[in-house]
């Protein structure tokens, strides 16, 4: 068991250096940021000067190396967009504004498709089942910008109960959490229906049955109860997934979160802002996916061999 | 054994009449996504130039926000809003563009997007797949490590720098699209793999001389096609999203293509006034993308069962 994890960790360790270099040459590759900072009229002096002071005068490898050993001393690198701030210390600013955002989706889908799993579970092979199936197909069918607009269109102009962009209020999450939240029901939809399922095959449940409990309260308690442990397991990978899906929907609300301040940062060719979110959230990926993996391995010992 | 087997159903209660025949094909075969499919995706984007009622791309200024065919006229003087004409039945754009037609020509640039990226990825991570799965060794880590990569990659924000640098075109939506979504091919693939190199029938075709690229191509391929193909048909409808995304973030197609991403991008500011603009390609998005997944679902419980948790 030490060794898997060992192992996965040291894989995991490779990928997010890996992202790091990547994602640090295509910013480099993306333009020269001096062209954005500096006025017309600069000399060719102003351009040395400003380039030894960011060390963009040095060849790629040596800037990538103290790039890093930057990282180790908690340096992301100074943004070009907001001199004198941190990368990490912008990042960290609006992480808050984020993960609030991410909770929110988190609890719309599961408020969402932990109850339609459970009564398409009940309801297998009937029309329920498939008007169940389709209403979650559709959350990952429907482009999540253009579900935001239709919200916009529909809450904002039309009905006037929610603000359009912003943050500060509850009534700034609804919309953003049900668009991001959305696209995450049908995979926690049918976990919650393959759990649900096997729980009602076994032995307990209809032992409640036939002790007579009404059939809401087979359902919803002793069943549910035991059948909720897959979709939780999962809910660490739909935080994941919708810090990561927030570049968007932040960008339609005007959100302050990671996102925005992602293409912001990508606008205006700040390179250590964009490099800092997109290792952020690559380590957010990994992370919970190698977590994941250990959880796994710990349930079934099998899944430790064979990799 | 002919004579022993099971009937579908008890013959004194099948009921033979029309409608209940028809409901069985219905509820067995994939048929309304497959109609969907054709209708809004498939015929407008082969068809495009015979279909479309109107030009894609130039559009006349005279016309420029009518709503949709069905919205009445209403209001009088300077507040009067126009109502929608069967010329143009999902109304026009902020330069007069038909709607419709855009929304067709959009059918063909998100399936060939589609269709390109997606045989690109597939060729790319199943010859990966199959010979990091066959030869294993060095090959195989070094593979499982870049799809470890391929797959951690943010897949907005990576598409987003990426498209940065190279600039927004067709070239650069191919490219973004194939670096993210090989890596799935690779790693199913070498599972599959994995698991067929080890049954009877390869270890003896070796025995019988043949050479490692006729087992792979010859014996190993064909098992793993059925696989290919489920995860192909369940990406089309991802790949279309994520076009779209792109586009509508100003990271995909270049204006003035007919890209449905684009088209809500340039609805966005008119929801106030003109929601139709909007709306209608989100719609188009919406019902090919849903039928690609549904269709993609049978598929998966018709072909492979295993890929359940795809």
């Amino acid at each position: 068991m030490q060794r898997f994890i060992l192992i996965r960790l040291f894989h995991s360790v490779i990928a997010l250096i890996a992202v790091s270099v990547i994602v640090f040459g295509l910013g480099r590759l993306s333009g020269n940021p001096l062209d954005t900072l500096l006025d017309v009229d600069a000399t060719a002096d102003d351009y040395a000067r400003v380039s030894a002071y960011w060390g963009l005068d040095q060849p790629l490898h040596i800037q990538y190396l103290t790039y890093v050993g930057n990282v180790f001393t908690g340096k992301f690198g100074e943004s070009i967009r907001f001199p004198g701030q941190d990368a990490l210390d912008l990042l960290l600013g609006r992480l808050p504004a984020t993960l609030e955002l991410a909770s929110i989706a988190l609890v719309v889908s599961a408020l969402i498709a932990v109850p339609l799993g459970v009564i398409v579970a009940v309801k297998k092979d009937t029309g329920i089942d498939l008007v169940g199936k389709i209403i979650a197909l559709m959350g990952q069918s429907l482009p999540n910008f253009w579900l935001a607009l239709m919200l916009i269109w529909v809450f904002s102009v039309y009905l006037e109960w929610l603000p359009t962009s912003g943050r500060g209020t509850w009534k700034n999450l609804v919309m953003p959490g049900v668009a991001l939240g959305y696209f995450q029901v049908a995979a926690l939809m049918r976990l919650t229906r393959s759990s649900m399922l096997e729980v009602l095959d076994t032995e307990y449940v209809k032992l409640a049955r036939i002790k007579g409990l009404k059939e809401w309260r087979v359902i919803w308690k002793h069943s549910l109860r035991n059948a909720l442990i897959a979709p939780i397991t999962y809910f660490g990978l739909i935080l994941g997934g919708a810090m990561t899906g927030s570049v968007v929907i932040e960008s339609v609300f005007s959100y302050p979160g990671v996102g925005q301040l992602a293409i912001d940062a990508l606008r205006a060719k700040d390179f250590s802002v964009v490099q800092s979110v997109v290792i952020f959230f690559a380590g957010i990926y990994i992370g919970a996916n190698l977590l994941v993996d250990i959880l796994y391995a710990y349930l079934d010992p099998r899944i430790r061999y064979t990799h | 054994m002919a004579n022993i087997a099971i009937p579908n159903s008890i013959p004194g209660q099948r009921r033979t009449t029309g409608a209940w025949r028809a409901l069985g094909t219905v509820r067995r075969y994939p048929i309304f996504p497959v109609a969907i499919l054709l209708i809004v995706l498939v015929i407008p984007a082969v068809f495009a130039n015979w279909v479309a009622p109107h030009d894609p791309v130039v559009g006349k200024l005279s016309n420029r926000l009518v709503p949709p065919f069905w919205v009445e006229a209403e209001g009088e003087g300077i507040y009067a809003k126009s109502g929608g004409t069967t010329a143009h039945l999902l109304g026009t754009d902020k330069q007069g563009r038909d709607i419709l037609s855009r929304i067709i020509f959009g059918a063909r640039v998100s399936l060939t997007v589609a269709a390109i990226s997606i045989v690109m990825a597939g060729i790319i991570g199943t010859t990966l797949g199959l010979m990091a799965g066959y030869f294993g060794g060095n090959l195989d880590h070094l593979v499982m490590r870049l799809v470890d990569i391929g797959l951690s990659m943010p897949a907005i924000l990576f598409a987003l720098v990426l498209a940065t640098v190279l600039g927004p075109s067709f070239q650069t939506v191919i490219i973004v699209i194939v670096t993210i979504f090989w890596a799935r091919y690779a790693r199913l693939v070498r599972g599959e793999t994995l698991a067929i190199k080890s049954q009877d029938f390869v270890s003896r075709s070796r025995v019988a001389g043949a050479s490692n690229t006729r087992i792979i191509v010859r014996h190993i391929f064909p098992n793993v096609v059925n696989t290919i193909i489920v995860l192909a048909t369940l990406e089309v409808g991802q790949v279309i999203l994520l076009e779209s995304t792109l586009s509508f973030l100003g990271a995909g197609l270049p204006r003035p293509t007919p890209a449905w991403g684009l088209m809500i991008a340039n609805g966005r500011e008119l929801l106030v006034t003109s929601w139709w603009v909007a709306a209608m390609p989100g719609v188009a998005i919406l019902l090919s993308v849903l039928s690609m997944n549904l269709l993609g679902d049978w598929l998966r419980d018709r072909l492979d069962p295993k890929l359940r948790n795809v």
